[in-house]
């Protein structure tokens, strides 16, 4: 018990003193997965209302596949993208593998299905009524599924949240495409896996302090203009 | 004058997996009227709807707007001169103002124009002062004013409403009949208007189209529909509930002798001596009176006394099956059951005029 309090006020000291290295991987982190998370976004929203609207044959396989992805391993996702960007794969050419870079697209690939699946989710629940009603009322098929996005927007958020927590806190993916150099692809996640195999406690508990308080702040402050808007 | 068509279907024909849910020779909306569409639950009237609101492609046959052909690609531009009115308000979740300006946003025609055409209509609806209400806090009938105001803004060139007071407690569409009728006859709005209810459709249609089994059975003018159905299955539909066969004995200055069950009935209808006719009555052109009484002075010309087989009770008032020799239906106010006394098994007198009987198509 004394080990994790004295690795606590330790931790403490570290981030309160504005240790650099802690701060610049935070700052990585926080950058890596708020791209992916936006990547995620924008494939992932239009294929989640496409496949909510769309009828077409082979159309409950694609669902099950979206779903079943929501839960892909992580390490799963980075053995697929590391050998997608392997100097000899097919997109070798890009030299991005062991860069941030590559980070971001193996997370987007894990968090892609999640707001897909979400997002189908979210679509659905709007009454197709109201989608004919929208038509009715002059909306062109883009228009119709704008205002029932708009319309699902409180489940669109918890899509934010699930994509983003996903990511912010995987790592398998991380140590395989980004490699935890240091200086350049150690995320926080990798960071601790690190420091904790070192024995370097208290700068394992740092790091997990500030993984944990930047979760609940992004989920805060979404929960909040989700709770707000929905009254 | 004769008006122009501005919606038409030609040989419309819908079908989902097995048989025609739908199948519509021809039906045209006309400049300016309220065309009615009545008919029974699953009779096809919604589908019908959303083909005429370009939300459906028919299986087969031709939409046409203004004497045009719609497309594929034309059907856009053409919906965007049409609005349609749900059962259900389905409004978005957003301010009341918000809502009713949603289908001017979709034309791109928002702007200064927008906040006095939507103020216009909150006012015509009644709704005014719900202008910054969120959509979701608003009553069933508030809300329905608010998909109301939404499509009318539009000034479309022909509005569609599938009933619309359906999903209305009684008061809450009494009060909102009225308001819409004053708005589609003040703006001549060229309105098709799908109801299963036959007072809607008597309240606000100038003609009325009987759709059964997904077949348009009769298309004419709304008195014509309900005093003279052209078949025994709109005249059930429209309420006609004593239908009898007879044969016409004479035909002088006007009036038809029909002999129906010994009978000797007054018909203000043609017939040819000889003939076997069907006749329509409706249950409130009858009237009920104790046998004793004098004949009232009125042009009541068909009086026949029998006895009460059966008392239902039903809305409006109650039906009484009198029996007199074939079962003719009145319909009687619960208040007149007990001051004429009426119970299963008294006799009793029906009378009903000359003009109340009509003939029924061929027998």
């Amino acid at each position: 018990m004394d080990l994790l309090l004295e690795g606590v006020r330790q931790a403490l000291t570290l981030v309160l003193a504005g240790d650099s290295e802690i701060w610049a991987i935070l700052l990585l982190s926080l950058q890596v997965s708020g791209s992916a998370t936006l990547v995620s976004l924008a494939t992932g929203i239009p294929a989640g209302a496409a496949l909510a609207l769309a009828r077409f044959p082979g159309r409950s396989l694609v669902v099950s596949a979206v779903n079943s992805g929501m839960g892909l391993p992580p390490v799963v996702a980075g053995l697929f993208v590391t050998i997608m960007l392997w100097r000899s794969g097919p997109l070798g050419g890009l030299e991005i593998l062991y860069t941030p870079a590559a980070i971001i697209v193996a997370q987007a690939v894990i968090a892609a299905p999640i707001v897909t699946g979400i997002t189908l989710a979210a679509v659905q629940q709007v009454p197709a009524e109201f989608r004919l009603q929208l038509l009715a009322l002059g909306a062109s098929r883009v228009q119709m599924v704008w205002v029932v996005l708009r319309e699902a927007r409180l489940p669109m958020l918890a899509a934010v949240m699930a994509g983003f927590g996903g990511v912010i806190s995987e790592i398998g993916a991380s140590m395989m495409v980004g490699g935890n150099v240091k200086g350049q692809t150690r995320t926080l996640t990798t960071a601790m896996v690190l420091e904790t195999g070192k024995g370097n406690f208290e700068v394992a508990i740092a790091l997990a302090l500030l993984l944990l308080v930047l979760v609940f702040l992004v989920n805060w402050a979404l929960t909040s203009i989700q709770q707000r808007r929905a009254f | 004058m004769t008006r122009s068509p501005v919606l038409a279907l030609a040989q419309v024909g819908v079908s989902y997996g097995g048989g025609e849910v739908l199948s519509v020779e021809a039906l045209e909306a006309l400049e300016g009227e309220v065309l009615g569409v009545i008919g029974p639950n699953g009779s096809g009237k919604s589908t019908l709807l959303r083909v005429l609101g370009l939300l459906e492609r028919p299986t087969r046959g031709e939409v046409s707007f203004r004497g045009r052909p719609v497309d594929a690609r034309s059907a856009l531009a053409e919906r965007r001169r049409m609005a349609m009115v749900f059962q259900q308000p389905l409004l978005a979740d957003m301010t009341v103002a918000e809502n009713v300006a949603l289908g001017l946003a979709f034309r791109g025609a928002a702007g200064d124009g927008t906040e006095r055409r939507v103020a216009h209509w909150l006012e015509r609806l009644n709704i005014a002062p719900l202008r910054d209400q969120r959509a979701r806090t608003l009553s069933g009938g508030q809300a329905q004013r608010v998909a109301l105001a939404r499509a009318l803004v539009l000034a479309p060139e022909v509005l569609l409403l599938d009933e619309p007071f359906s999903g209305l407690d009684e008061p809450t569409r009494a009060a909102l009949l009225p308001d819409v009728a004053a708005i589609l006859r003040s703006d001549r709005v060229t309105t098709v208007f799908v109801t299963h209810d036959r007072g809607e459709a008597q309240a606000l249609a100038d003609r009325v189209a009987v759709l059964i089994g997904g077949r348009v059975l009769q298309l004419d003018e709304t008195a014509r529909v309900f005093h003279a159905p052209a078949s025994e299955e709109v005249a059930r539909f429209v309420g006609v509930e004593t239908i009898v066969t007879g044969r016409v004995l004479a035909r002088d200055h006007g009036v038809t002798v029909v002999d129906v069950a010994g009978h000797k009935l007054e018909v203000a209808a043609a017939g040819r001596p000889g003939d076997l006719v069907r006749l329509g009555i409706r249950p409130e052109d009858v009237t009920l009176m104790p046998p004793t009484d004098a004949a009232p002075l009125s042009s009541a010309r068909n009086r026949l006394t029998g006895t009460i087989a059966r008392l239902v009770p039903s809305t409006p008032g109650t039906r009484v099956v009198v029996d007199v020799g074939f079962p003719l239906v009145a319909t009687v106010t619960t208040r007149s059951i007990q001051d004429l006394g009426l119970v299963e098994g008294v006799p009793i007198t029906a009378v009903f005029k000359a003009s109340a009987p009509h003939l029924i198509g061929p027998a």
